[in-house]
């Protein structure tokens, strides 16, 4: 086929026009929106915690979009299960991939928040892994792309152990553990052990619990066939509840503490079967005006309170947009970078937090609780009784935390 | 003291054995009679938990135990007709996948109706704490929940033994061919064996449900149980779930006792173990129609 100049010319005009039509979209990129990559657990045993961290990610979305979002631009938040360890690699690799994140944020199991901070430092990018605890992930197996949320293993032990201190119920005392069978667990044991060295406290039984048990009643017979003075959880999510109902249902004459259990775990054991003291990151009574507002609104919206993992995750999102306003950019290097500065970051409590630079774990203050008595609760929600935080108020934040000369994070 | 030790595993074994029985004994028999896998047993177990909490709140903890498997029962006769009757002639495989999707349809419409967040149910104060028998330890409420299952099964083993009833549906599981040629329609015996099916396993629910967590998942964790439980005693055989669940029961207690961390595989291996030996379960009879 022949063509000749005056075609061309036309078809040239033409598509030069075509492209100016969609010059726009591409002069400015600056309206569009920053995607976000979010994982959390829906299913298993960790799932009534997953549906509040979805909750309150999505309430912060939705409130700094209505105020101009950051740099112009609105937040797309694209929040999925994450299932189980390898279904939360493969997603976190779609993410970055087909899915065009800037980078991933989320979690709650701390197996799968390993394998997605493997994901993220295979590829370079950034993730703010909010709620798994497990000491190893700001440990052993810390990366410079990650930086951590919530209060690991080792805080959450010193937290309880402290109260238990003062309160005559660790020295000489014989303690029998439950173990979840699984990375979170081993470290919670792990610290509780250090503890119980350190403070004069005897572990005489450790039984490793599979995450996937149901029914306790072989060990709480373990257990009183070992006659100890305290019995200590070292479970997580839903499995806690069960115990709790169990050993409530055998009604053991021992004392039962735990060094970890979520507010929505704890509301499902019922009123009356939990007793003990246990430790918290955050909780809803918490006497702190940004925190009272945050409640506030949160019950307006979805007409319940938050559990620790929608506040984490509120603050969380926050705390990003803080970092992407600051350096102007989505860009991982610069997020990292300005976060080693350790600038400091509203949580809602009365001490602000910050990230430590040598393993990027968020330095802030955590609560024992314990349980208020029958017939003082005014409703479901309204069971336990948080007391103060730690470190005290004079104290260094990092008082709980492992010293550098403790910790194996090498970056 | 050690063996005394073992002795109470084994004897609390005995007990929760006795609790998998109920959901088991109901997926045993829909499976003979019919010849359909109902993996949506666990979604009527979480239904039946799901709606003695909702009971108990108006009416108190026995009404619900008794009024949630009979409602569950007549949701049954829904299931039966609407649903798993047009798979008994057809290839099981067919009622595994209908049963699976109605399980994950059932697991969201909890989701939906009671929402995410576990709930949670007390048992009266009565049952609360523990007893001594002998040298063992045991829970009230446990004792409870056993004489509730012995009832249960001696009203099963009656029915299926010593009333017409039973007679009909032990004939219609071996040949449902002869039965027909009697001139017995089999279909209503078969929707009353739905029924009595998937109302045990709301029973199981309801009975559980004050020292389990309750969420919409609840369904996925037992229908296993059951389903290995069922397998290892065998088909057709009214005694071959019944040691099987006692069996398995014990198996996860004395596991536990001495590898703790292998509690929950206990059963697999034993699965694995009888299959290898005795493809057919412990009591498990030659039903012709599966022959073919």
């Amino acid at each position: 086929m022949k063509y000749n100049r005056r075609t061309l010319l036309k078809s040239s005009v033409a598509l030069l026009g075509a492209s100016a039509l969609g010059f726009p979209a591409i002069v400015s990129g600056q309206t569009e929106k920053i995607k976000i990559g979010h994982l959390t657990p829906l299913t298993g045993f960790l799932g009534a915690l997953g549906a509040y961290a979805q909750l309150g990610i999505r309430m912060a979305q939705e409130e700094i979009n209505k105020s101009g979002g950051v740099m112009g631009r609105e937040l797309d938040i694209i929040s999925e299960d994450s299932v189980n360890p390898s279904t939360a690699a493969t997603k976190a690799q779609r993410m970055l991939d087909q899915d065009g994140v800037a980078f991933l944020m989320g979690e709650i199991n701390s197996a799968s928040a390993v394998t997605i901070m493997q994901v993220a430092a295979r590829n370079k990018r950034f993730y703010l892994q909010i709620g798994a605890r497990s000491d190893a992930l700001r440990g052993k197996n810390c990366n410079r792309y990650t930086f951590h949320v919530d209060i690991p293993s080792h805080v959450m032990v010193y937290a309880v152990g402290k109260s238990l201190v003062r309160d005559n119920m660790m020295k000489d005392k014989k303690f029998y553990t439950l173990t979840a069978d699984y990375i979170f667990g081993h470290d919670l044991a792990g610290a509780a052990k250090t503890f119980f060295n350190e403070n004069g406290g005897k572990l005489i039984g450790d039984e490793l619990v599979a995450t996937d048990v149901t029914e306790f009643s072989p060990y709480l017979l373990k257990i009183r066939q070992a006659k100890p003075d305290i019995v200590c959880s070292n479970l997580a999510g839903n499995q806690v509840t069960n115990l709790i109902k169990q050993y409530a249902e055998f009604g053991l004459p021992y004392p039962i503490v735990g060094f970890n259990l979520n507010t929505a775990d704890a509301w499902a054991a019922g009123e009356g079967n939990l007793s003990g003291t246990w430790p918290t990151v955050w909780y809803h009574t918490l006497d702190v005006p940004e925190s009272k507002s945050f409640v506030a609104n949160f019950i307006k919206k979805y007409g319940k309170p938050p559990e620790n993992h929608a506040w984490i995750e509120y603050i969380s999102l926050r705390i990003m947009a803080q970092a992407m306003a600051e350096t102007k950019s989505t860009n991982t290097d610069q997020l990292i970078a300005y976060l080693e500065k350790e600038p400091q970051f509203e949580i809602l409590k009365a001490r602000k937090g910050y990230f430590r630079n040598w393993d990027h774990q968020l330095i802030q203050e955590a609560y024992p609780f314990t349980v208020k008595p029958k017939g003082q609760a005014k409703d479901q929600y309204d069971t336990l009784a948080l007391g103060q935080a730690v470190p005290g108020p004079n104290e260094s934040l990092e008082v709980l935390s492992v010293t550098k000369e403790q910790n194996t994070c090498v970056m | 003291m050690q063996f005394t030790f073992l002795l109470e595993q084994v004897v609390n074994g005995l007990v929760l054995g006795g609790y998998y029985l109920l959901i088991a004994l109901g997926l045993s028999l829909i499976f003979s009679v019919g010849g359909v896998v109902n993996l949506a047993h666990g979604a009527f177990y979480a239904i039946g938990a799901y709606l003695s909490i909702s009971i108990a709140k108006y009416l108190g903890f026995g009404a619900s135990v008794v009024l949630s498997p009979v409602a569950v029962a007549l949701l049954g006769i829904l299931f039966e007709r609407f649903l798993l009757r047009r798979f008994y002639a057809a290839d099981p495989i067919l009622s595994l996948l209908v049963t699976f999707g109605l399980a994950m349809i059932t697991e969201q419409l909890i989701r939906i109706i009671w929402g995410a967040p576990p709930l949670s149910v007390n048992m009266p104060p009565e049952f609360k704490g523990s007893v001594f028998i002998g040298d063992f330890l045991f829970s009230r409420y446990r004792l409870f929940l056993l004489a509730v299952v012995i009832a249960v099964l001696a009203s099963i083993w009656l029915l299926l033994h010593k009333a017409s009833f039973g007679r009909v549906v032990r004939a219609g599981i071996q040949k449902p061919d002869m039965v027909a040629a009697l001139g017995i329609r089999l279909q209503p015996y078969m929707t009353a064996i739905v029924m009595l099916g998937v109302g045990m396993a709301a029973l199981g629910g309801a009975l559980f449900a004050p020292i389990t967590v309750v969420h919409p998942a609840m369904g996925a964790e037992v229908i296993t149980v059951a389903f290995v439980v069922v397998v290892i005693g065998g088909l057709g055989s009214f005694w071959g779930v019944v040691i099987s669940a006692l069996l398995v029961g014990v198996v996860r207690g004395m596991t536990i006792h001495f590898i703790p961390a292998a509690g929950e595989a206990s059963m697999y291996v034993l699965m694995f173990l009888v299959l290898l030996f005795r493809p057919r379960g412990l009591l498990g009879e030659r039903i012709e129609k599966f022959e073919t």
